[in-house]
């Protein structure tokens, strides 16, 4: 959007040589900072259009968050940035989502999905730990990576177990199964399972729906705290959670974005009526 | 006032209602019991007059036509190893099958028409098999009546069984387990052999064992390929004592199997053989509740660890 911005305003007046690199600078300046962007994205499941010619950034090492009411498309959209959608038929993606730095339309048909969630990692809504041990569920995405090398394997799970806050409580039982662990617990040892495998980009979808409140507040400064390492976007139900949270907030309505910004702006003063009257709770 | 009078108004609906419960229960037990004790009399039935046929000389000695000196060593080690043949054929094929209509095959027509097919088969008489399997087997791929030849009929019997059963256990795992695993960056195969195949083996197993257990009392498809009913011999061993120390010529021996010895036994006039089949018929339930047991058991251990 910013980009755009600039752009479009710029654009109004015959440009000198010297203004055109100049805006060119600013471009690069800007686009160093997006970890993506979003380019005229639509998305259909079968004939119907779940998200409408969306344009967004994500910026980097910055939480964004995804809010809206039910069937908005939110966690549809998020579900684009990991290509999930090509698990089932009949889906369709349209427009670009642009990763950079090396600027791959991760979108693109030539793309191999894979390579993409290789790259970008997913925390899901209920916490969804495999059967096996804790320390097999935070190694699992290092195997998929075809490392087998113990000390590295051993290294990477207790970076990922540090960074998800939950090394000291497990250190010690390690090879119990992910199922004895809490809710709470097991929803960070997902997020260490993201972790392990340096993801530029870490998807959160509704990732405290299904905790309690004291769970929710650990996971909530965990998310706080990783926005140093890694670029984050995260849907969720809950406003307080997005003000609380996050740098920059989305608002979806109905497949289409209605507006993006900077979260305290969307939070003080909405520009549009509608963001106005789905933060303020008159509707959603 | 008047909401007394209408709270004894509820509790009289109330225990009104209440006696269909009590009727149902009590139909419900008779149901049970039907079942159970018809069972339980054929079972009790079999033991008296078998139990006292049973001792080692019955499982090692082979058929004779002095009854009191007759066994089942043949009709066991045929219905080991047909069943041995029966479990090495399908469960590759039937957990191979499930898992590619499951996670590999796209939703169109034709895998439609294959999965009702699949789940029909499941009904085909088994004599049917029988018969596909003389054809088959015993003649156009010249098997003969062999052990190899029995052991696919029963495979291509429980077939269906364990595909349906893979089927089963592997759409019984939450779809947020799969979603987790393809998220991380696996592959299909990744998916399918590092999460979908141990954590539904469990079901698989259990559909193996149910299968085995019914091909084993199977007997209808083994008369139809041309089983002897009457065999004084082993198939040769699988175990030699010079190099490769493995043998295959058991494969293409003939056999008999446990309920063909019954039969043979029920059909003959003189008392004392049905006796001697009475034995081979607890032999064989045994045989039987002992798979369904271990099947049981199994799966509770390892579902322990599988909570979902």
């Amino acid at each position: 959007m910013a980009w755009q911005f600039i752009y479009a305003t710029e654009c109004g007046k015959i440009l000198s040589g010297k203004e055109m690199m100049q805006i060119n600078q600013k471009e690069i300046a800007e686009s160093a900072q997006y970890k993506s962007e979003v380019k005229n994205l639509s998305f259909h499941y079968g004939a119907f259009n779940a998200l409408k010619n969306i344009d967004m950034v994500l910026h980097d090492k910055k939480i964004t968050a995804l809010i809206g009411p039910s069937g908005c498309g939110k966690s549809t959209f998020l579900r684009c940035f990991n290509r999930m959608h090509d698990l089932y038929p009949g889906n369709r993606y349209d427009g670009e989502i642009i990763l950079h730095p090396d600027d791959v339309n991760i979108l693109a048909s030539n793309v191999d999905p894979i390579e993409v969630r290789m790259r970008i990692s997913m925390v899901f809504q209920k916490p969804n730990p495999f059967p096996k041990s804790i320390y097999e569920n935070v190694a699992y995405g290092l195997r998929v990576r075809g490392i087998k090398q113990r000390a590295i394997l051993d290294e990477k799970v207790e970076i990922a177990l540090r960074n998800s806050a939950l090394w000291d409580e497990v250190k010690d039982r390690l090879h119990e199964l992910a199922f004895n662990l809490s809710g709470g617990q097991q929803q960070r040892l997902c997020i260490a399972r993201a972790l392990a495998t340096d993801p530029e980009i870490l998807l959160f979808d509704e990732p405290t729906s299904a905790l309690d409140p004291i769970a929710t507040a650990s996971i909530e400064e965990l998310i706080t705290d990783l926005k140093t390492k890694v670029t984050i976007l995260i849907v969720t139900h809950n406003m307080q959670q997005a003000a609380r949270v996050s740098d920059y907030t989305a608002y979806m309505y109905l497949g289409e974005l209605i507006e993006f910004n900077v979260t305290d702006t969307i939070f003080i003063k909405p520009k549009n009526k509608q963001t106005e009257d789905y933060i303020t709770g008159r509707f959603g | 006032m008047r909401s007394v009078k209408s709270l004894e108004e509820i509790r009289r609906i109330i225990i009104l209602h209440k006696r269909w419960d009590l009727i149902f229960m009590i139909t419900g037990i008779v149901a049970l019991m039907i079942a159970i004790m018809t069972f339980m009399a054929l079972f009790a039935h079999m033991l008296i007059d078998g139990l006292p046929r049973l001792s080692w000389e019955f499982f090692t000695s082979f058929p004779s036509r002095r009854p009191e000196s007759a066994g089942i060593l043949s009709a066991w080690v045929g219905t080991t190893l047909v069943m041995l043949v029966t479990a090495v054929a399908a469960v590759p094929l039937g957990i191979g099958s499930g898992v590619y209509l499951e996670e590999y095959a796209p939703r169109n027509l034709l895998t439609e028409i294959i999965e009702i097919n699949v789940t029909n088969l499941a009904g085909v008489p088994s004599i049917i098999y029988g018969l596909l399997a003389l054809g088959l087997f015993v003649y156009q791929l010249g098997f003969g009546q062999s052990v190899l030849a029995a052991g696919l009929a029963l495979a291509l019997l429980i077939l269906p069984v364990v595909i349906v059963a893979t089927r089963e256990a592997i759409r019984s795992i939450p779809i947020t387990i799969r979603e987790a695993a393809y998220a991380l960056g696996a592959t299909k195969w990744q998916t399918v052999s590092d999460h979908l195949l141990p954590y539904s083996s469990a079901g698989i197993l259990t559909g193996i064992i149910i299968g085995l257990a019914r091909a084993i009392g199977e007997t209808a498809p083994i008369i139809t390929i041309g089983a002897l009913t009457f065999i004084a011999f082993l198939p040769p061993s699988p175990v030699k004592d010079e190099f490769p120390f493995i043998s295959f010529e058991w494969l293409t021996a003939p056999f008999t199997v446990m309920p063909i010895q019954m039969f043979n036994w029920v059909s003959r006039p003189e008392e004392a053989f049905q006796l001697n089949a009475a034995a081979a018929g607890l032999v064989l339930v045994v045989m039987t509740l002992a798979m369904n047991g271990l099947a049981i058991y199994l799966r509770y251990r390892m579902r322990k660890n599988i909570k979902w």
